[in-house]
Order: structure tokens, then C-alpha cells, then sequence
């Protein structure tokens, strides 16, 4: 258990380092970011009432479309350097590998999050009529839910034609049950209309069976590449 | 087994022009929609056999991943192929019965919506096996399969406590069915079953002959480049035969 | 509601079941013809 913990950190801290480094991904997407919500500040321009309603649509369908951006390269630096075959042929658990790309991405979209929520409250006059703290659990859960398929996909569309839109192709028909519990959990938490709770409960039980899924089956189509 | 086909054929058309003569002169008519309510017959045994089939595809890709079992993933290719006709043939009779009854194209349905989810998850596994260029396919589509499953009963629940914040129409009807309309729904589901059977039985034959023909032509180059010919335009398989 | 006007309603339910179904069998039969033709390439 130990070796699977210092291999995922170890993972983690390389991949952190070489972003940092560079800052190319993260760049792009901050950039990507903001220009999807000033886009769809433009498209959607409601009152403060209306757009307490919707604002969870369109906050965490924005936040979908930057997880895929980061996710569709999270195995790009892997697959050049040819670290997947040597990880097949390693006695390292591959779960390790998986952990770690799992946390990078949770990192890397929660970063983008956390920039594109304040300017979405700006730009729509955002105030939560409800208990506001909540809007931490959701986020952490239904980010989770994401990028924890996400990852899961990216590495099952590796070798596919037209990578890139084979991620989202996968991700997004199994994330809906996800997706429908952040955006109503967060449109009660902003109209302060009920209780968030069950959507809460949803989510974490999403991530529990996704999380285990992914797991388990992470060997098996890591050898399938 | 090859004369159980032709006879599979003759039953199936039988029942099918049956239940449908059942559906449309025999059944009662509905006290609030009239003849329009009749669709019920064709949009219901759809789902059900949809569902079976999933159902099926799920046992199959588990048996692959388990056993390595060739059969099983030709069985789990069939039954989503066939499943995602049916899935279409509900999200297109759904919304043509509620147009009329209710004034709405489409509404969360609880059901409705569970289906919608399934061939959006079905038609995935579809573009994953085509577009895939791994030899290992098989076995990233028996996972999808798997993670599909799982997701299904998330959605129900997600569908019903929505429902419960938004009420919306519930197509079809939640109470009891009267014992006549009951007698002819079961009819169409069992002749819809058998038509099920029989196309997957022809896509599952098709699919055997599709193995053996690229398998014959994958041999066929490889003794072709052995012997140092020159090879043929017309000889190298195509790993992608255009659809 | 109108039961008079909505029986279309009924026959376009039907005929797009029949079609979609249609179509799907007309997608395997031409299949298997390409997959003959593909088989006579090799015995040659």
C-alpha cells in the first residue's frame, strides 16, 4: 500500500513540476477559461432573479468544457515518451499511474474553477440566497466525478481516431446523472429553493462507484492500448 | 439449425402482423386519447425489448472480460447495435404519442429520459468500437458496457427526484392497465422479442462472415507478401471497410 | 387534445417504426453483399 502511495505521489509531484515548469497547458486553458465565460456572458444576459436559475447550468456546463480541454492531454506526455509500455511491463501497480493523473487533473480543473467562478458571479451578479459553503462539497465532488471518468476515458481513447472528440463522445453521456446533480444542487444553493442535500449524497455516491470502477478496471485497458 | 431460421422468419412475421391487427382493431379504445393511445403498443415492447437486449450485452461483456470468448463480444456488438434500433424506435414514438396527448414534444419522462441516457451511452459504445484502432477493442468496449450499467440506476434516481422538484407529465400512465390492453401488449412484446432475436441472429451470422472474410484476406497478404510477390492493390485488407 | 385530428399521429408512429427498422435490415443486406464481393476478390 505504501508503494502505491510514493508511486502516486511521486507521479504527481513529477507532473506538477513539468506544468509549472512550462505552463503551457495551464496557460491555454485559463486563456480558454475566460473566453468561454465572456462568451457566455454575451449569449445569456438574464436579470439578478433568472439568473439565479440558471447559473448552474451554465457555470458547470463551462466548467465541462474546460475539464475536457485539460483532460484530452492528459496522457499526451506519456504517450511520446513511451511511459505506458514501460508501465505494463513494471511490476508498479498501475493504479498508481492512474491516482496520479486523477489528482494532477483534479488540481489542474479546480484551478481553472476557481478562476472562472468569480468572474461568472461578476459578470452575472451572483449572490447565493442559500447556505453558500455548500457550493464547496458540490464543487469538490462534481469535479471529482469528472475528471476521475475523465481520466479513465482519456486513457480508453488513446488509441482511437480522432482522439480528442472521442473523450468527450465517452464522458459525457455516462457524466449526466453527475452533471444533473451540480447544476440543481447549485441552483438551490443560489435560489435558496430546498435542500441541496440528496444531490449532494448522489454525487458523492457517483464518485464512490466511478472511483472503484475505475480502479478496478484501470489494469485491464491499460494493457489494451 | 439453418432450416430454424427460415421457420424463426415465418413465426415472427406471423405474430408481428397479429399482434398488430390486435393493436389496432381488437384493443379498447382509450377513454381520454382515443386511437392515438394505440402507439402505446409499438412504444412499449420497444423498450422492453431494448432493454433485454442491454441487458444481454452487459452478460456478454462481462463473459469477455472474464473468458476472452470471442462469441461473447460478437453476441455484445449485435445486441448493441440492435438495442440502439429499438432505443431509436422509443425516443421517436415517445415524443410522436406525447405531441398530441399532452401538447409537448418532449418532456422528462421518467422513463423517457432513463432511455434517452441508455442510447446516448449505447450509440458511445457503437462510435468507440468503430473509431477504435486498438487490436484490444473487445475489451475497452466490454468496459464502457460495464460502466454503463453502473450509471443507469444513478440516472433513474437522478431523473426521479428531479421530477419530484419539477413535476412533469408522465407518458403512458402510471395506473393500472386494463386486462384486454394488458393481453395485447404482451402480444406485441412477444412479437417485437422474436424480431429482436431473428435480426440479432442475422447481424450475429453477418458478423461471423465478417470475421472470416478479414480474416482470409489478413492470411492471404500475409502469404502473398511470404512468397515475395508483388501484392495487388485489390489483396491488402482494408483494416476499415467503409460502411 | 383533438382524437379526431391526432390519428396521423398513429400512422407516424407506426410507419417510422417499420422504416427505422427498415433501414437497418437495408444497412445489413447491403453489408453482406459487400462482404460476397470482398470474398469473391479472395477466391480469385
Amino acid at each position: 500500500m505504501s508503494s502505491l502511495r510514493s508511486i502516486t505521489l511521486a507521479t504527481l509531484t513529477k507532473d506538477v513540476r513539468l506544468e509549472w515548469r512550462s505552463k503551457d497547458a495551464i496557460n491555454s486553458m485559463l486563456f480558454f477559461s475566460l473566453l468561454v465565460v465572456v462568451i457566455f456572458s454575451f449569449s445569456f444576459d438574464p436579470n439578478a432573479e433568472e439568473s439565479r436559475q440558471i447559473a448552474g447550468g451554465l457555470i458547470w456546463v463551462a466548467f465541462l468544457f474546460a475539464a475536457v480541454v485539460a483532460l484530452n492531454q492528459t496522457w499526451a506526455r506519456e504517450l511520446r515518451n513511451q511511459v505506458l509500455d514501460a508501465y505494463r511491463v513494471s511490476p508498479a501497480p498501475a493504479n498508481a499511474l492512474f491516482m496520479a493523473k486523477v489528482l494532477g487533473n483534479f488540481i489542474l480543473v479546480s484551478l481553472l474553477e476557481g478562476l472562472m467562478a468569480p468572474l461568472f458571479m461578476i459578470f452575472y451578479n451572483l449572490r447565493a440566497l442559500g447556505p453558500a459553503w455548500q457550493l464547496i462539497p458540490v464543487a469538490l465532488l462534481g469535479t471529482w466525478a469528472l475528471v476521475v471518468n475523465g481520466t479513465f476515458f482519456a486513457a480508453m481513447s488513446l488509441r482511437t481516431r480522432s482522439r480528442e472528440i472521442m473523450l468527450p463522445l465517452l464522458l459525457f453521456p455516462i457524466s449526466i446523472p453527475a452533471v444533473q446533480s451540480m447544476v440543481e444542487a447549485t441552483r438551490i444553493i443560489l435560489t435558496g429553493d430546498g435542500a441541496a442535500r440528496f444531490w449532494i449524497v448522489l454525487l458523492l455516491t457517483y464518485d464512490v462507484v466511478f472511483t472503484t470502477a475505475c480502479l478496478a478496471l484501470f489494469e485491464t485497458i491499460l494493457q489494451a492500448e | 439449425m439453418k432450416r430454424a431460421f427460415p421457420i424463426l422468419a415465418a413465426v415472427t412475421a406471423l405474430l408481428l402482423a397479429y399482434a398488430f391487427y390486435e393493436a389496432i382493431w381488437v384493443a379498447p379504445m382509450e377513454r381520454t386519447m382515443g386511437d392515438v393511445q394505440r402507439i402505446f403498443y409499438y412504444h412499449v415492447p420497444s423498450a422492453w425489448t431494448a432493454f433485454l437486449l442491454f441487458f444481454v450485452n452487459l452478460i456478454a461483456s462481462v463473459i469477455y472480460l472474464v473468458r476472452r470468448n470471442a462469441k461473447a463480444d460478437a453476441v455484445a456488438l449485435v445486441t448493441a447495435e440492435v438495442g440502439v434500433v429499438f432505443c431509436t424506435i422509443v425516443l421517436v414514438t415517445g415524443p410522436i404519442w406525447a405531441r398530441p396527448v399532452w401538447g409537448i414534444w418532449w418532456t422528462w419522462d421518467i422513463r423517457l429520459t432513463t432511455t434517452l441516457v441508455l442510447w446516448l451511452i449505447y450509440v458511445s459504445y457503437l462510435v468507440l468500437r468503430r473509431f477504435s484502432e486498438s487490436s484490444q477493442t473487445p475489451k475497452l468496449a466490454a468496459v464502457l458496457a460495464i460502466f454503463g450499467a453502473l450509471d443507469v440506476p444513478l440516472v433513474y434516481f437522478s431523473i426521479w427526484f428531479f421530477r419530484t422538484q419539477h413535476p412533469q407529465p408522465v407518458i403512458g400512465g402510471g395506473g393500472s392497465i386494463d386486462p384486454r390492453m394488458l393481453h395485447v401488449l404482451l402480444l406485441n412484446w412477444l412479437a417485437f422479442s422474436c424480431f429482436a432475436l431473428l435480426v440479432s441472429w442475422a447481424r450475429y451470422r453477418l458478423e461471423m462472415f465478417k470475421r472470416e472474410v478479414e480474416e482470409a484476406e489478413a492470411l492471404e497478404s500475409l502469404l502473398v507478401a511470404g512468397s515475395g510477390a508483388q501484392i495487388s492493390k485489390t489483396q491488402i485488407p482494408l483494416s476499415r471497410e467503409p460502411q | 387534445m383533438n382524437p379526431a385530428g391526432s390519428i396521423k399521429f398513429l400512422y407516424a408512429a407506426y410507419i417510422a417504426t417499420w422504416l427505422i427498422h427498415g433501414l437497418y435490415i437495408g444497412s445489413l443486406v447491403r453489408r453482406y453483399g459487400r462482404l460476397r464481393e470482398r470474398k469473391k476478390e479472395l477466391g480469385k
